[in-house]
């Protein structure tokens, strides 16, 4: 299946990133390259066959209800949190004003 | 039951509603991060690295919300999925730090239960089942302030990973009065459980609302959801105004738009949500770095077993066993805490008076409702911040079983109480208000009040026995209210022959 | 000095134990190394004060009598993907250009804790994504290999752990840590003449490893030798209770418990790995192995794989997909790169920070992965593709009914030179066909260096083991290095 130009256009806005005319003319056949590539897989009979939910079967461990036990993934490291942002005020992250 | 119908210029119309509830499961820590969920610290104090999805950063789930999460399921007699995953939901949004929400779609764990709601306060017998589809854990979001500065947004995380259930209805209400019952039974059974405070005017419970509208019987309309509506109050009137809203664009020959809608509780409207206007698509899918969550029957008996006894239990055991009344049940079974002050008051009081519960639990659930409910409602208080604790309802509540003071005396005895902070039995000596039993003096009393009315006693004699009642209230009178009235009764039986 | 570089991991560290140099020796002596190898591009920043720092504690350890770790004095490269506290890690991304972690990974404590120290961070693929490290924001690694045809053409070091695998051959460091999701490590091994693990699934934490493909990536060692793997992987591996998927099993002493008779062992040869047009360099080079694993006493069998035609297929949709989720996070709110246009909102300033930000691949990858988790299409692609990772699964669990390993090539090819396939995205992929299954069915497996090609160039074989023997993988490795005398090394040109 062809995915046509209107589509990758879509998808890049679905994935956040601006793609201009001239990157979307590059981007529309590699698309469909990869995508034909990929779906050799319609060619395998997966009936009865159970998607994979874990490569090394084991169970989900559960952590204690205890705050801040392991520090780095406790809270209270609000320098650390805001330390690499690009625009931090008053102990917020800043962000061009949303209107809901 | 009368149907509720929105009358419109076409004729009736049925409203069609579904409620996804949203609780904060109570937890120290977060969902995925051992950050704490206290309310109200300073931004982005309670946030991890995980929360604020640093690179490299991982999600290990808190054992404590996903039993929360299945007792929940089972006080509404749901379905556990023993085996259950998270998905991711993909969206881009200022607070949600990972650009997607670890949620629950495709294998939740909890599956389908029901609530019994009674809508009309006033009939609680007549009830109905709402039917509950799943409940499944996800993570909430972070918090984004949009007036501290003139172009910017201010982005607050603390919320960001806290442990929320979403509880899913069946599309089973048809009124606004039936979703209020809903959010407000959901709400009991959560605090019962203690999963969830239920105050949602923090915010620790709220509501999507779905709603749409049909000629009665038709075929479903489509339906638009009203986002984050915070109190039982705006749920009915965002259903109010949302189906009103739509019935008139049906009527004047519109479509409905699926759509997000927010609710104005400043105007009791709701309107379109332009941010959310984009095309939706999730692109869920199992989070690659979570296991499956598989539950052992060790695990599922311990949340069987440390399930409190639920409001509908308690309130069959108070009508069956304690013998209220269905309303009495009704009212101190609607909340846990009502149900928990009375359970102490009665165990009290009973030991205070060396009866069974059974005995004196209908003179306590009397008192207690007439009583003592009008005593709080007279300062504004509620149980929570009683001025008097039931340790010292209790003591009195005894007095006047035991016949040391009378019911009329003990109203006295128990606004002094609110005023002064100071026990009964204290206060009942200190000003000398114990009940008079002693057939001498009563006999006396009873002798004097004949004495000075003997025109009512000679219409007594001739057959107007309705002036029993002012003999005694005489009597009751000339002794300040001290005398024990059973034997005010026996005594002028005895001299009125 | 110079000959200290010439050492691996054990002679170092035994070394310094002994007193035969002190550890800031050996760090100065890398740090040189280090520092006149700009031509090759390995690293995207060089923490010469760090090795020193490890270097001298070590000493001072040593001199105190206290206990010494597995690594240490042993000066090491840390790939780029992995969080380094006070020291940028950029997944050799513009995106991540500025970002200075205030974490440690949880791998690279292990490695420090165990005496280890950092001699800088190494290039790779931006984040993780090529197999040729032509994908980096910081320009691409040259490997320090040439062809023997006198054309000087620069060569892909492989990828994406192709700044490691370039250092570790160019003696820039002794070894280095690697990540592999589809073949990062082992690719990347074979193409400079190395040795690397990729460890079963799970054993080394991913915790503070930039995330690419969650249900694929491990970290792993690359070293000269088996040895020194066995010995660097025992400092890496361990339960970390902060990943979910962190096996809580005991780390096994794999460099103590090494031996490579295997005798009563038996190693599978898969059918459908010998493809139409294979490489008749690369199948002598596999025929070589078969004879050296049975030299060292073992059966070799012929197995099964029916699925291994559709791994790549199903990986290039699990990857994509999963990195597309993963890679959300980096949208300028907090922290590395924002481009905030004049006038953009919120949502324009996303597109345009990661417009800006990802190089073609990860966009390329983004998109396919954005694409097939679409609605509509999930089933279709990404349902059926974990389908046929189970059926990959089950291929390798009955063929380890037969065998205990599997003796496989690395790469169909040796290294090709740079720009060769960075305009055909598909051919670029197909160099990860034999190192992929194992990856999707977690498996470990390691590439061990086999000989050179007529070119002049270095061939890897590869060994894929039954899930946590990283045993078995190790002894039937050291057999062939062994066996193979792989003594060939870059001539310095740089």
């Amino acid at each position: 299946m062809s995915v046509d130009r209107k589509t990758v256009a879509k998808i890049a806005s679905l994935a956040r990133i601006k793609m201009d005319e001239e990157e979307l003319d590059r981007m529309v056949p590699e698309f469909n390259n990869i995508i034909a590539f990929v779906e050799q897989l319609g060619e395998v009979d997966t009936s009865g066959v159970e998607p994979m939910t874990a490569v090394i079967p084991q169970a989900l461990r559960l952590r204690d209800d205890v705050v801040d036990a392991d520090p780095l993934t406790g809270g209270n490291v609000r320098e650390k949190v805001l330390a690499n942002a690009p625009l931090a005020e008053h102990g917020f992250f800043a962000v061009p004003k949303v209107i809901e | 039951m009368s149907s509720y119908r929105i009358h419109g210029t076409t004729g009736e119309w049925e409203v069609v509603i579904g409620l996804e509830v949203h609780a904060q499961v109570t937890s120290n820590a977060k969902l995925f991060s051992g950050a704490s969920t206290e309310f109200g610290s300073e931004p982005n104090a309670n946030v991890s690295l995980v929360d604020a999805a640093m690179p490299g950063m991982l999600p290990v789930p808190n054992r404590e919300c996903i039993r929360q999460a299945v007792r929940t399921g089972m006080a509404i007699e749901a379905q556990i999925n023993k085996w259950s995953r998270f998905d991711r939901k993909n969206y881009f949004y200022a607070d949600l730090p990972q650009g997607y929400q670890i949620s629950q779609l495709y294998h939740p764990l909890v599956g389908e239960g029901q609530l019994e709601i009674s809508p009309d306060e006033k009939n609680p017998d007549q009830t109905k089942i709402i039917g509950i589809e799943r409940i499944h854990v996800e993570q909430d979001a972070g918090k984004l302030m949009h007036d501290q500065h003139p172009t910017m947004s201010y982005v607050d995380l603390n919320r960001s990973g806290v442990a929320l259930m979403e509880i899913v209805s069946r599309p089973d209400m048809r009124s606004p009065a039936e979703a209020g019952a809903y959010v407000r039974k959901l709400r009991s059974i959560l605090r019962y459980v203690g999963s969830c405070d239920g105050n949602m005017e923090e915010g620790s419970m709220r509501a999507d609302v779905n709603v749409s509208v049909r000629k009665p019987g038709g075929e479903l309309g489509t339906r638009t959801e009203t986002k984050n509506v915070n109190s039982v109050r705006f749920v009915m009137a965002a259903i109010e105004h949302e189906a009103r809203r739509q019935v008139d664009v049906l009527e004047e020959g519109g479509t409905i738009v699926q759509e997000t809608r927010l609710f104005d509780p400043g105007t009791g409207t709701t309107r379109s949500m332009r941010s959310k206007e984009e095309a939706h698509d999730y692109r869920y899918f199992p989070d690659p770095d979570l296991l499956p969550l598989e539950l052992d029957d060790a695990f599922l008996e311990e949340c069987r077993a440390s399930l409190p006894e639920l409001p509908d239990a308690k309130r069959k055991r108070y009508i069956e066993v304690l013998g209220l009344s269905a309303y009495n049940a009704g009212v101190l079974t609607a909340e846990v805490d009502t149900a928990r002050w009375f359970e102490a008051l009665l165990a009290e009081t009973a030991a205070a008076q060396g009866k069974a519960e059974a005995h004196v639990a209908k003179q306590a659930a009397n008192w207690l409702i007439s009583e003592f409910f009008g005593a709080l409602n007279k300062v504004g208080r509620s149980l929570e911040d009683s001025p008097v604790s039931h340790a010292q309802a209790a003591e009195l509540l005894a007095l006047i079983g035991k016949g040391t003071i009378s019911a009329t005396i003990g109203k006295q005895v128990l606004e002094t109480m609110f005023e002064t902070g100071d026990n009964a039995a204290a206060i009942v000596e200190r000003e000398g208000l114990t009940q008079q039993s002693d057939s001498g003096a009563i006999e006396a009393a009873v002798d004097a009040v004949l004495a000075a009315n003997g025109d009512k006693v000679e219409q007594y004699k001739a057959g107007k026995e309705a002036l029993f009642g002012f003999f005694v209230g005489q009597t009751m009178k000339a002794m300040q209210g001290k005398a024990n009235p059973q034997v005010v009764n026996e005594v002028l039986k005895a001299k009125l022959g | 000095m110079t000959e200290l570089t010439n050492l691996g991991v054990r002679a170092i560290r035994d070394g310094v134990a002994a007193g035969d140099f002190t550890a800031r020796e050996v760090a100065e002596a890398f740090n040189a190394n280090v520092a006149a190898a700009a031509d090759l591009n390995a690293f995207v920043i060089a923490t010469p004060e760090k090795a020193i720092e490890a270097a001298e504690k070590v000493d001072a350890d040593r001199a105190a009598g206290k206990p010494l770790g597995s690594m240490a004095g042993v000066p090491i490269g840390m790939k780029d993907l992995f969080a380094t506290r006070g020291v940028q890690t950029t997944a050799a991304s513009h995106i991540l250009e500025s970002f200075v972690p205030e974490y440690e990974s949880t791998v690279s404590q292990k490695l420090w804790d165990a005496g280890a120290g950092m001699l800088g961070k190494l290039n790779m693929d931006q984040f993780a994504m090529g197999s040729s490290n032509e994908t980096s924001y910081f320009s691409n690694v040259i490997s320090p290999w040439r062809r023997n045809d006198g054309g000087n053409a620069p060569l892909a070091p492989g990828g994406s752990s192709g700044g490691s695998s370039a250092a570790v051959a160019a003696r820039l460091c002794p070894a280095a840590t690697g990540t592999d999701t589809g073949g990062s490590i082992r690719q990347p091994a074979a193409f400079t003449g190395i040795t690397g693990i990729k460890p079963t699934y799970g054993r080394c934490s991913r915790w503070g490893i930039v995330a690419f493909a969650s249900s694929l990536d491990q970290a792993g060692p690359m070293a000269r030798d088996v040895t020194d793997c066995a010995i660097m992987l025992g400092a890496m591996a361990g339960f970390d209770p902060k990943d979910s998927t962190s096996l809580d099993l005991p780390v096994p002493d794999w460099a103590g418990s090494l031996d490579s008779d295997l005798r009563g062992k038996k190693v599978g040869i898969p059918r459908e790995y010998r493809m139409d047009g294979m490489d008749a360099e690369i199948a002598r080079s596999w025929d070589d192995g078969v004879a050296w694993l049975k030299d060292a006493g073992a059966e070799v069998v012929e197995i099964s794989l029916p699925h291994t035609k559709y791994a790549l297929p199903a990986y290039y949709i699990i990857a994509p997909a999963e990195a597309s989720s993963n890679l959300a996070r980096y949208d300028g709110v907090r922290y590395g790169l924002r481009d905030l246009p004049q006038g953009a909102n919120l949502q324009d300033m996303y597109a345009a920070t990661r417009a800006a930000g990802f190089g073609d691949e990860v966009k390329r990858r983004i998109l396919i992965g954005t694409y097939v988790l679409s609605a509509g299409f999930y089933d279709a692609y990404y349902t059926q593709a974990m389908k046929v990772r189970t059926l990959i699964r089950n291929d390798f669990e009955k063929a380890f009914e037969e065998c205990d390993v599997i003796l496989a090539p690395t790469a169909p090819s040796a290294a090709f030179a740079l720009g060769e396939k960075v305009d055909d995205p598909i051919s670029m992929y197909l160099n990860d066909v034999f190192a992929v299954p194992a990856s999707l069915a977690g498996l470990p497996a390691m590439s061990v260096p086999a000989g050179l090609s007529s070119a002049g160039l270095p061939l890897g074989l590869q060994i894929i083991g039954k899930a946590f023997d990283e045993q078995g993988v190790l002894n039937a490795g050291l057999a062939i290095e062994q066996r193979a005398g792989f003594t060939a090394q870059p001539e310095k040109w740089w």
